[in-house]
């Protein structure tokens, strides 16, 4: 295998300068072609780094490249270092492919905007760091990707920061992610301090050959797994996600598929072995998931912004890849996350085209009916909508059914039914969202009525890209019952992930959960299709009769404005206090008093400046008389 | 052969009437002359103790002073000669510009 793969990061940010220096001066074509292209190189060198890597033995992994020693301080020691493996193969494939997508159909998304260059410059970046996060072979390293996309995210957040609103959101994610990411430096602190070295290779073997003891590795993994509900986006800290949707569209593509949020499941099954030493880690890791998934599926029913609801989606989402994480069916958690990658990337894409055909409309009270407008967007929207929703033959099911069966196989039967019933609310809010908007009754506005068109071409081919790997994505893991070859993706990151105990479910019962999944999902498209074509004035029944319930849904459990009861305000309050008393009497009074105490002294001295000479003389004269006494006596 | 006292005795009464008269005077010109009369008392001394040591040291250090007393005639006359230009007058309580 030739070592080039330290290359795929290399790329990205070798454009990213270009276009930061001279971005201005270019022109939109030739930004475009060098920050698509920049990316595509990068998933050409992953597939080539791919191919080198099937012909290796499971032995010879991972394959390190140190380019150079970053920081080298006693003990400590830090490299430039990048290591290729089937997780880091996997990974840097998804994100330079879906990012490559995403990135042309920003051509034509964002065409009009005044700061064409700013916003590729900074997708670039996104994807190197990204690149980075997943490809460095030391933790220290992985925290720069890590910090990398969290800057970035808030960049791109708030792209459009004359909005109150985008800056607002770009600050909150920025905020959040910091909190994740305290956990995450002090986690990776006690990692240096008890392990001594950074590079995963260590880490890993250190672990599993017990030289910590058990309650350091619980809480290592705790503290790892807080920086994830951050980067992921999970309870308690998945506050941000909704709210960066104020992001253009494609920023939010990247985020939710690509970068960004998979960044905190990568890390889980990356360091996977502390959360498979670690019992307790594991089963929170699994619980948290598992409640995420419910929890955001619920918050989804109620929304009628188009992108909130698919916001919520991929919270709840990433709660099934955290739940295969946590039962320690890592290969099945990574799988979802590249499943969903290409999902849920083509359902914000479709989505950005519906917005850009209705002159940025979002809300999907004023849609319906835009089925026949839509030719392209609506039946890659539905792929994606019957991928994600679990229905059999597509990639969503595959990778669902696979974490659902492991948590089952694990003994975790309420991890299990909340994963179920996440599964029915995923659903009916997905097709939900299909009627409102491309089914049922016009209720556009006549004005955006007008200008509706179809999205050009350079949106809708990677549209369907997307929408083809939606289909066949999952047909590299099928479900074990198959036959124990079949599920290539889980032999092909084995040697990575730790030895489970193989599952003892009997072929009946196996064939038993993939018929549940399949029924739960049918059942949800079933629930909503009623609701929503069939009787529409169901729902309006359901809210007059749960008005509560519904007002507690629609506003999200109140836990924005519970959030900022508890921490925003008093945090505000408490800054204010201490401004107004300290930093303008004690910090401030310290800093005028030394000014005007010496202008008080250089005035009282100043009075012994009489101006005429003989007084001056005089002195002189003393000082003398003064000095020939000392010297005489 | 005088006794370098009486030369010091000398010296010492120049050099408090030029300490006075620097104090007392108010005319410019005047408190110039009485500092060079403290130059010149301060070389009387140089001069006796030089005679009584019979060493040349005390001469040379005469010869600088007298080229300092030079120099600062030429600069003290100058400035007197620009505050009279300006002020119309050369009573030193009359420039106080450096007052504090």
């Amino acid at each position: 295998m030739r070592e080039v793969f330290w290359l795929i990061p290399f790329v990205p940010a070798v454009s990213t300068i270009i276009l930061a220096v001279f971005g201005e001066k270019l022109s939109k074509k030739y930004i475009s072609f060098q920050a698509c292209g920049a990316v595509f190189v990068s998933f050409l060198i992953s597939v080539y780094s791919f191919i080198g890597l099937l012909k290796l033995s499971p032995e010879q992994y991972p394959v390190v490249k140190n380019l150079f020693s970053w920081i080298h301080s006693g003990n400590f020691q830090a490299n430039l270092s990048f290591q290729f493996d089937p997780l880091t193969a996997v990974m840097t494939m998804v994100v330079s492919a879906v990012g490559f997508l995403i990135h042309v159909y920003s051509i034509g998304y964002m065409a009009e905007d005044r700061s064409y260059s700013r916003f590729f410059t900074l997708m670039n970046l996104f994807t190197f760091s990204m690149l980075l996060l997943v490809m460095a072979s030391n933790i220290v390293l992985m925290f720069v990707g890590w910090e990398g996309v969290g800057f970035c995210s808030y960049m791109l957040i708030g792209f459009w920061f004359e909005k109150h609103s985008a800056a607002n959101a770009g600050k909150k994610a920025f905020i959040v992610n910091r909190i994740g990411d305290a956990g995450f430096l002090l986690g990776m602190l006690f990692i240096i301090v008890n392990i001594g070295s950074t590079e995963f290779v260590n880490i890993n073997n250190a672990v599993a050959g017990g030289s910590l003891s058990s309650g350091l590795v619980t809480l290592i993994a705790i503290l790892l797994f807080v920086g994830a509900t951050g980067k992921s986006a999970q309870i308690p800290l998945y506050v941000w996600l909704p709210d960066a949707m104020e992001g253009p569209t494609p920023v939010s593509a990247l985020i939710h598929a690509a970068t960004m949020v998979t960044a905190g499941v990568y890390m889980v099954a990356r360091m996977n072995v502390f959360y498979t030493v670690s019992e307790a880690a594991g089963f929170i890791v699994a619980i948290i998931g598992a409640i995420t998934a419910v929890y955001a599926g619920t918050m989804a029913l109620t929304q009628n912004d188009i992108k909130r609801v698919l916001a919520y989606s991929t919270i709840s989402q990433i709660g099934y890849m955290f739940i295969g994480c946590g039962v320690g069916a890592y290969a099945a958690g990574i799988f979802h996350l590249y499943t969903h990658a290409f999902f849920k990337s083509l359902l914000f894409l479709a989505a950005g085209s519906v917005m850009h055909a209705l002159s940025g409309e979002l809300d999907m009270r004023k849609m319906g009916g835009l089925k026949k407008y839509m030719p392209y967007t609506y039946p890659t929207f539905l792929i994606g909508a019957i991928a994600i929703a679990g229905v059999p033959f597509l990639s969503g099911f595959f990778s669902k059914d696979a974490i659902l069966t492991a948590a089952f196989a694990k003994g975790q039967y309420v991890v299990w039914a909340l994963g179920i019933l996440g599964a029915v609310l995923t659903a009916f809010y997905m097709f939900r969202l299909i009627f409102l908007t491309f089914h049922g009754k016009e209720r556009l506005d006549p004005e955006v009525k007008k200008h509706i068109h179809e999205s050009p071409p350079v949106m809708t081919i990677p549209l369907s890209i997307l929408a083809f790997f939606s289909v066949i994505a999952g047909y590299i893991g099928l479900p074990v019952v198959l036959g124990k070859k079949v599920n290539w993706f889980n032999n092909f990151l084995k040697p990575l992930m730790p030895p489970i105990h193989e599952t003892h479910l009997s072929v009946g019962t196996e064939w038993l959960l993939i018929l549940i999944s399949i029924i739960v999902a049918l059942s949800g498209i079933f629930i909503a299709y009623w609701f929503y074509l069939k009787k529409p004035d169901v729902p309006h029944k359901w809210v007059s009769r749960f008005p509560f319930l519904y007002k507690l849904l629609y506003n999200k459990y109140y836990v924005d404005e519970a959030y900022n009861y508890v921490f925003v305000r008093p945090a505000i309050k408490g800054s204010e206090f201490v401004y107004h008393k300290f930093d303008l009497n004690v910090i401030d009074g310290a800093v005028n008093g030394t000014a005007s105490g010496t202008g008080f002294f250089g005035k009282v001295l100043s009075y012994l400046q009489t101006g005429f000479i003989k007084d001056y003389a005089l002195v002189f004269l003393l000082g003398t008389i003064i000095l020939l006494g000392l010297l005489i006596f | 052969m005088i006794p370098t006292i009486y030369f010091l005795i000398l010296s010492a009464v120049l050099f408090v009437m030029g300490t006075v008269g620097f104090l007392i005077k108010k005319d410019l010109i005047t408190q110039f002359m009485c500092v060079e009369v403290m130059l010149n008392a301060a070389n009387i001394a140089f001069i006796a103790f030089a005679a009584s040591s019979s060493s040349l040291e005390g001469q040379i250090i005469v010869f600088f002073v007298i080229t300092v007393a030079a120099a600062e005639a030429a600069v003290g006359l100058a400035i007197i000669l620009l505050v009279y230009k300006q002020k119309k007058t050369i009573k030193s309580e009359d420039s106080s510009l450096m007052k504090g």
